[in-house]
């Protein structure tokens, strides 16, 4: 197979899974690196400058680093890297002043921003301090989008969003509060240089079912019920509660409920268990609060009696996936009633923009979804560029804030008259750890302890007010110890064939046994030829020539623990442990790397 | 050498053998010795050829002598009996153990300094002995713990680090053993893992003197050009005769071979031997071809490596002594001390 040219940033990138798997690829190894050195403040600038809102993502992340984690590979759990994150926010020092300020004379630009979610003020984060004058616009009366109006105060107190909110407003961003845009015609005419969508995807699904209209009083659209909970216009919920949905909102849904006068609540959903779109630990959160889940029902009418709901109906059934496709087919079984005195509906979300005139420019496709292109998030429109749940549908902040930077920077380089599908290679900063023969600059040894739990407070004092944030988070000492379970992924075993003298220490001493000396063959059967075979295809193998015998080293990546052993018992310094500190190319960042 | 512990942790798919170990389960405590010394990778060898064979670590005895070659038992077979003896005494004190416990698998493991030096002797007699024994000599040619004095297995010709020049002949321990009778005599070297591991399995797989000569470059002191023993040297003058398959178990072979490219041998133990012959004229059952073969290519610089004798007769300490099959330690007092009466009988049969 091909040699690897590990000059290519992305190949050691993706051996740092939990940063190639972040949307945003924060460099999440040497920000635990730096909690564990009580570095907190460093800590957060790193999330900062990548991620925006760490204080925000550090309770909230869907965090798709997670699953990729190698730690989970290893062992049973992944790096809690997401509470991590919250460690870094929890125990910062004020921060102002490591922040970039205000600019004092804008470059004569204007750009605005339809929406104050994290799309919107991402790109306004990177576009202010370079002189741009941007212009936020939101109907909701504060900023932050979802954030503020749909995730539920126990799990991200106001004071959170308004600190991270903050930070970027104050850097000179103008933000027009519950100003709704009714006309994209309009703003454009208005003659801003540039137009930033990040208006969300703030349409929630109802279920027509036979007893809808009638029970219109009691039964409601998750998606705007959160809101009014939010902003505190709901505040009480009769006894029993229905929730309807299998999804994240619906666990949301579930447990405001349970807050709010919901003594008994249970969440239907048509899928299985275990086949529920929601993620684990928000299942595991709601079930913890004493909130049952019925799987494998589909709802049938809603029962009113007396002018009032008193039920649900609902129908067994099991699920069929073909082809990617699920269908529901009925088990059967009778229908049943769930008696109940409140519904909510959390079903599903979509994108809607009635205010987008169809003859301006800007193409739809046959979904109505705005055609937006893949890296630049440029829509059809030369001054219009869409990210966030507004640029592909409903996903999570982490992917707002990604396409926030990946859009700031196509506007930066619009306005800067430059081609804006050329975008900069990340920067990549190589460093050696060797300090010693057996020392390291990092802290190479491999803890087996596992995963440790988030402090959270108990159900009687968490349930009581629903503005009361259920975790604690980690304290210091216990930061310190999940920090520690962290592989350290970015440092990389770099490896030089024509100092190897082919004496196999590194091939013996390897706990993992990633690497094999051995004749180079197609990929498919050399990965069953290694010193135990290559299964995981989503891991590459680092295939370097060089040697003596004409044979080539093949380092599987999949399981290496970077312990650095191999480089530590290797007696010519062929092995040498590099750490590779991977940063995205931002707007107004300059950097020597050729073009991707 | 490294001072943080190999972590537990290993591959996932990391095979068991019958007994439901990984190799990781053979490994003893992390080496000490130098980053890069041709002993590891014995130590590797060994651990793996116990992993395939799937031995009990308990009943093994690792016994060993003196120097860098003989702390490796620290490193391999944690769970296994040891006795780190006196240098050049390894042989002795794995006689005596044998005779003792004949139930046990008995690995020697030494070095050149250690055998073909101070411990030549011994060498000698518990080879020619036919102690039921793997004997290995982990071979760099130097007296590495001392730091890199000419052994009695230093070429002459052979340049020190410091660059002087070995002017004595050196003993050839496999042409040694030969001569004194051992029953399987291999040569390796440590940069050809596979040829190692399979010709330690056959060894242990024998009953009899097996020695295991192991060509192990000491990367401190004698890894330079003009060495005789270094990793580049041994890779260009390496002949290997043969490749070795060891196939346990006690049923006949079906497989089929072209002749003279493999070779069958029955060890008198029942296990099978599966040679894959890499010179056609070189047979394994010729004691005195081997030997002219070894001093013919001596002669020309090259190191013959792979099995280069094994006997078809049983030839067995135990079995000359006529021991008793039970280990002393599961015989009675009754038995081991039968009283006044029977030591009389016995001095009266002497008279
Ligand atoms: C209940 C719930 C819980 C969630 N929990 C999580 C979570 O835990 N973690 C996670 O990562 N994600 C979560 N999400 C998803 C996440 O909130 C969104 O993916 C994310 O906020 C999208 O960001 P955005 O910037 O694209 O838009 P949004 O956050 O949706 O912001 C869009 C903003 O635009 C405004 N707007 C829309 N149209 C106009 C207009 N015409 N004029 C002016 N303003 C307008 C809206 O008022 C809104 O404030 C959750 C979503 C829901 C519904
Ligand atoms: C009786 C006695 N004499 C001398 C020594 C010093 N000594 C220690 S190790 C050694 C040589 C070891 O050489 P070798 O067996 O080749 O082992 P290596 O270190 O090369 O593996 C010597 C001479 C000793 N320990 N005991
Ligand atoms: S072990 Fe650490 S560096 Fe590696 S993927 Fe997990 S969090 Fe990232
Ligand atoms: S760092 Fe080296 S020794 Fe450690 S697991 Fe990775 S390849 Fe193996
Ligand atoms: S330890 Fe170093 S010299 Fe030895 S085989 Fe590995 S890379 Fe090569
Ligand atoms: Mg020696």
């Amino acid at each position: 197979m091909k040699l690897t040219d590990i000059s290519a940033p992305d190949y050691f990138h993706k051996v740092v899974d939990c940063q190639w798997a972040c949307p945003a690829h924060t460099p999440v190894p040497e920000y635990i690196r730096l909690i564990a050195q009580g570095r907190y403040t460093d800590a957060y600038m790193i999330n900062w400058r990548s991620n925006v809102f760490p204080g925000i993502l550090g309770r909230t992340c869907d965090r798709p680093c997670e699953p990729a984690c190698r730690r989970g590979r290893v062992e049973e759990a992944p790096v809690a890297i997401c509470r991590l994150k919250r460690v870094a926010a929890d125990f910062k020092d004020d921060i102002r002043d490591r922040l970039p300020r205000p600019t004092a004379h804008t470059n004569g630009k204007r750009v605005a921003l339809v929406g104050a979610g994290p799309a919107s003020l991402t790109v306004a984060r990177d576009l202010a301090p370079l002189g741009y004058d941007c212009t936020v616009f939101d109907g909701n009366p504060k900023a932050g989008g979802m954030i503020r109006s749909q995730i539920p105060k126990f799990r991200l107190p106001d004071s959170v969003i308004d600190e991270e909110c903050g930070y970027i407003l104050d850097l000179g961003v103008t933000f027009h509060s519950g100003k709704r845009i009714d006309s994209l015609k309009a703003l454009l005419s208005e003659g801003y240089d540039a137009v930033f969508i990040g208006s969300g995807a703030p349409r929630a699904r109802d279920l027509d079912i036979p007893g809808r209209k009638e029970a219109a009083g009691s039964v409601h659209i998750g998606l705007d019920w959160l809101a009014s909970v939010s902003f505190g216009h709901v505040t009480s919920t009769g006894r029993r509660v229905v929730v309807i949905g299998g999804g994240n909102t619906a666990m949301d849904c579930g447990r405001s409920a349970r807050r709010l006068g919901g003594e008994e609540v249970s969440v239907v959903v048509r899928e299985g268990f275990d086949e529920m779109p929601a993620a684990s630990w928000e299942k595991e959160a709601l079930l913890n609060e004493g909130i049952t889940i019925s799987a494998g029902l589909a709802p049938k009418a809603f029962i009113n009696e007396g002018g009032r709901l008193t039920g649900l109906l609902v129908e067994p059934v099991t699920t069929v996936t073909e082809n990617g496709r699920s269908t529901f087919v009925p088990t059967g079984e009778p229908p049943r009633q769930i008696d109940c005195d409140e519904v909510v509906i959390a079903i599903g979300q979509q994108n809607a923009f009635p205010w987008i005139e169809r003859d301006i420019g800007i193409d739809f496709d046959k979904w109505d979804m705005p055609v937006v292109a893949e890296t630049t998030f440029a829509s059809t429109h030369p001054k219009v560029f869409f990210g966030g749940d507004a640029a592909r549908g409903p996903k999570n902040i982490i992917s707002a804030v990604a396409h926030g930077h990946d859009a700031a920077l196509s506007i930066h380089r619009l306005l800067s008259g430059e081609d804006i599908g050329e975008r900069l290679l990340p920067h990549v900063q190589i460093e050696s750890e060797k300090l010693g023969i057996h020392e390291w600059a990092y802290d190479s040894e491999v803890t087996l302890d596992h995963r440790f739990p988030v402090p959270s407070r108990d159900n009687k004092t968490a349930l009581k007010d629903i503005r009361t944030e259920v975790e604690l988070g980690y304290d210091p000492a216990l930061a310190l110890a999940e920090a520690d379970r962290c592989l350290n992924c970015d440092v990389e075993t770099v490896f030089s064939g024509p100092s190897c003298i082919e004496c196999d220490s590194c091939v013996d001493i390897c706990p993992m046994d990633c690497i094999t000396f051995t004749e180079n063959g197609e990929e498919q059967e050399l990965r069953l030829r290694l010193r135990v075979p290559a299964l995981n295809p989503l891991q590459d193998l680092y295939v370097a020539d060089g040697l003596k015998t004409g044979r080539v080293m093949v380092k599987d990546e999949d399981l290496c623990l970077h312990c650095g052993l191999c480089a530590e018992r290797c007696p010519t310094g062929a092995w040498s442990m590099q750490k590779y500190f991977i940063d995205m190319t931002h707007a107004g960042d300059t950097c020597p790397t050729r073009s991707r | 050498m490294s001072y943080l512990a190999k972590p537990k942790f290993h591959h996932p798919a990391l095979p068991e053998n019958t007994l439901g170990y990984t190799r990781r389960d053979y490994e003893g405590a992390i080496s000490t010795l130098c980053a890069g010394c041709g002993h590891d990778s014995i130590t590797a060898a060994i651990v793996e050829a116990c992993f395939e064979l799937s031995i009990a670590p308990h009943r093994v005895a690792k016994i060993s002598g003196i120097g860098c070659s003989s702390k490796t038992p620290t490193y391999f077979l944690g769970n296994s009996h040891g006795f780190n003896s006196v240098h050049g005494r390894m042989p002795s004190v794995l006689t005596g153990a044998s005779l003792a416990n004949r139930d046990l698998i008995y690995l020697g493991v030494s070095g050149d300094g250690d055998s073909a030096s101070i411990g030549l002797g011994q060498f000698a007699h518990a080879l020619r002995r036919g102690v039921n024994m793997v004997y290995i000599v982990e071979n760099n040619g130097v007296y590495g713990l001392t730091k890199g004095q000419f052994s009695a297995t230093a070429d002459d010709g052979s340049k020190s680090k410091q660059g002087v020049v070995n002017i004595d002949k050196p003993i050839d321990l496999t042409a040694l053993a030969l001569q004194l009778g051992a029953s399987y005599v291999a040569r390796s070297f440590s940069g050809d893992k596979a040829q190692l591991v399979s010709l330690i399995k056959g060894a242990i797989e024998h009953e009899g003197a097996a020695l295991v000569d192991v060509i192990s470059p000491c990367v401190a002191f004698n890894n330079h050009v003009g060495s005789t023993k270094s990793y580049d040297y041994v890779r260009e003058h390496n002949i290997a005769v043969n490749r070795l398959d060891v196939i346990v178990g006690r049923t006949p072979i079906t497989v089929d071979y072209e002749p003279g490219k493999l070779e069958l041998v029955q060890q008198h133990d029942g296990s099978w031997l599966r040679l894959r012959k890499l010179n056609a004229e070189y047979s394994v059952h010729d004691r005195r071809a081997a030997i002219d073969f070894l001093l013919e290519h001596e002669a020309k610089s090259e190191i013959v490596t792979g099995l280069l004798y094994v006997a078809s007769d049983k030839d067995e300490l135990h079995a000359d002594l006529n021991t008793t099959d039970t280990p002393l330690n599961a015989l009675s007092q009754k038995e081991l001390c039968p009283g006044m009466a029977r030591l009389e009988e016995i001095n009266a049969s002497l008279g």
